[in-house]
């Protein structure tokens, strides 16, 4: 069946909801504007209205409620709205949630997941538009979903309420909410941990996660039917765990890698994986990689100048030929 | 407060419609798709705006909320400027990177509204230590909405700005929800006022929609915190007339709620005020016919600016350029 991404949000709360009695929702937003996705989730919300709790903007204190309730048998979901506003409940995610368990030495857990609908969202301005994973990646003891679809938004957004020990922060993207996926009812999922090859190919690999995952897609569309390429797509699904292994393996088989990244150049998702491909990859490359990220500038509200900074499948298009075109064997300096 | 010069009154029925006007335009070309993002109006409490701003100089400073554009202007700055702002002009006030959310026009001390609920209110508590330290005789204002007072921040500041008697006004716009939650969902605390009182910070609860109330408390709490009294607190009881955003269904409002709404129109009851006084309508429709067209002058004049070039999208991220070696 054909769901939207923000219907599987939808459809992992509502199922979780009604398949564990110690699920609790701090919050109800989890959807952004999308209105197919609410009318989805209302039934439920409704139906466990006593397990859900209505916020006050109070990030902080809900973040910390969340994981005190998950140290304290329950399951968690904490809604922290537009991904920016993360940054209010910080102290709570990163330095009590993420730290619980190892500071215990093993003796408390938070099965928590703070929801969060980040990414470049359109004149959402600079205070509106953080991606958040790359920060969160640096924060061991935090798991960090980004799924780029809808069949992985529902299925990873279930496994965390429902399965998960650990503190998970869930990544939707505004843009994303709308694109639709195929899910067939009942089918296992593909394991949290493990990266997805969304399209096979052999001349090059484009690791994507979250929002770049449809534009890398769209991008290797452009670069077969235009140039003649074979475009293998990883989508990573998730941050924490990283699946290091595929990204590999797809760059063994192709020999060239264009990472997209809707993270800022410096530091972010991309800069690990290339560091990644530095370290153990080296012999597999036949050019050196390309980051398509954004530019280390906060993100400016007019059209035309975050148009400037977006990871766009044509910019994607643009990276991918810098990196077919370049010479079939890398130089070493002499 | 019955005993204002005409003047003033009148000067405050433009304001008021001047907000008005210039938000109905907003409205209008979002709907139009030529406002990016999604802006929030304050229709309906701008008498909060023209009654505070009053009784400030423009170097006295302000900070504000998402629901920005009444303090901006209420404050003097350029309507043409700010428009060009919300609608991601390259003359917009902040050059096209702030938006709606973010007008700031420090040369007129508005220091900055938020996208971030309760994301200045100590922001103002610096600016406010800073005004006293320099002994210049401004003062701090920050507006802010009933939702921020759930925002540990909120009391943090008030702790602050009663420890060190700070120059600052808390304006509170209660407008009874945050987004689509009514304060009694989100509070047992029905009156914002009454969070003042432990810190021993004056307070008081008002009108929010009758400019002239809003008027009088202001100035008593501007003299008071100029006098060095320390901080006060206005809690300012009113509605906003629009949605939470342009766009937004209100879903969570009944059709009663929404009727009763014309009833507290600011905009109804100083014109109410006024023709009870005997002021002849005549007068009253020649200011809004004048703000009218001086509004969509400058609104015409936006859409007309120039959008940001994207070659400049790397400017303004550092003050000072960063370097990696020291210069001498
Ligand atoms: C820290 C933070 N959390 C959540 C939001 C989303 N948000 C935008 S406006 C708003 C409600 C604010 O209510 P209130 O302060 O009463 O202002 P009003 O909109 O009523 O003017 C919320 C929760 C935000 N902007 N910032
Ligand atoms: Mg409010």
């Amino acid at each position: 069946m054909k769901i939207s991404f923000a219907q599987g949000v939808a459809m992992a709360i509502s199922e979780s909801l009604a398949a564990d009695s110690r699920l609790l929702l701090i919050g109800n937003g989890f959807v952004g504007l999308n209105m197919e996705a609410r009318a989805l989730l209302e039934p439920a919300l409704r139906e466990f209205a006593d397990r859900i709790l209505v916020a006050p903007v109070s990030e902080l204190a809900l973040a910390g409620a969340g994981i005190g309730a998950a140290m304290a048998g329950q399951r968690a979901a904490v809604d922290l709205s537009t991904g920016s506003f993360i940054f209010q409940a910080f102290a709570q995610v990163v330095n009590e949630a993420a730290n619980v368990h190892y500071m215990s030495g093993g003796q408390t857990t938070a099965p928590v997941t703070f929801c969060s609908l980040a990414g470049m969202r359109s004149a959402g301005a600079a205070q509106h538009s953080h991606r958040i994973q790359a920060m969160l990646g640096q924060v061991p003891g935090l798991q960090v979903l980004v799924p780029g679809g809808a069949d992985d938004a529902y299925h990873m957004l279930k496994w965390a309420l429902l399965q998960s020990q650990n503190p998970t922060v869930f990544i939707s993207h505004a843009l994303l909410l709308g694109e639709t996926g195929e899910l067939t009812p009942g089918a296992p999922m593909l394991p949290v941990g493990k990266a997805r090859i969304r399209r096979e190919g052999r001349d090059l690999s484009i690791i994507a996660s979250s929002i770049t995952v449809p534009r890398a897609l769209e991008a290797a569309q452009s670069l077969e039917r235009d140039h003649g390429f074979s475009v293998e797509v990883v989508d990573l699904r998730s941050i924490a765990p990283l699946d290091r292994d595929t990204v590999l393996k797809s760059v063994a088989k192709t020999g060239r890698a264009v990472i997209a990244d809707e993270c800022h150049r410096s530091f972010g998702v991309a800069a690990e994986i290339a560091a990644t491909l530095a370290e153990e990859g080296l012999a597999y490359l036949k050019a050196p990689v390309c980051r398509v990220a954004v530019p280390d500038v906060p993100v400016p509200f007019s059209p035309p100048l975050e148009a400037e900074l977006t990871v766009t499948a044509d910019k994607i298009v643009a990276g991918a030929l810098k990196v077919l075109n370049a010479g079939s064997t890398m130089r070493r300096p002499v | 407060m019955t005993d204002l010069a005409l003047d003033k009154l009148y000067g405050f029925y433009e304001q008021l419609w001047r907000i008005r006007l210039f938000e109905g335009h907003v409205q209008r070309l979002a709907a139009k798709g030529e406002v990016p993002g999604f802006p929030h109006l304050s229709t309906g409490q701008e008498a909060v705006a023209v009654g505070v701003c009053a009784h400030l100089a423009a170097n006295d400073y302000v900070f504000s909320s998402h629901r920005a554009h009444g303090h901006v202007l209420a404050k003097g700055s350029d309507p043409y400027a700010t428009f060009a702002e919300i609608i991601g002009r390259q003359d917009g006030l902040c050059r096209g990177r702030g938006g709606s959310m973010h007008l700031v026009d420090a040369a007129n001390g508005v220091m900055g509204a938020t996208g971030v609920v309760a994301g200045n209110l100590s922001l103002a508590a610096g600016a406010a230590w800073a005004a006293q330290a320099l002994g210049d005789g401004r003062i701090a204002v920050v507006f802010f909405g009933d939702g921020a007072t759930g925002a540990g921040v909120f009391h943090e500041t008030l702790n602050l700005a009663s420890l060190w008697q700070l120059p600052l006004l808390f304006v509170c716009e209660n407008n009874g929800y945050a987004e689509f939650t009514s304060r009694e969902e989100h509070s047992k605390v029905a009156k914002v006022s009454a969070f003042a009182a432990p810190y021993h910070l004056p307070a008081e609860t008002i009108d929010g929609n009758d400019v002239l109330v809003v008027n009088a408390a202001a100035a008593a709490a501007v003299r008071s915190i100029r006098s060095g009294a320390g901080p006060r607190l206005l809690e300012c009881m009113t509605y906003r007339m629009a949605g939470h955003y342009v766009g937004d269904a209100q879903r969570y409002r009944s059709k009663e709620e929404l009727a009763a709404m014309k009833e507290k129109d600011p905009i109804d009851r100083l014109r109410a005020h006024l023709t009870q006084r005997g002021e002849p309508a005549a007068e009253l429709e020649a200011i809004e016919k004048r703000v009218a067209s001086e509004v969509q002058a400058a609104v015409e004049r936006a859409r007309q600016a120039a959008r940001p070039d994207p070659a400049t999208v790397l400017d303004y991220v550092y003050s000072q350029p960063l370097s990696t070696t020291a210069e001498a």
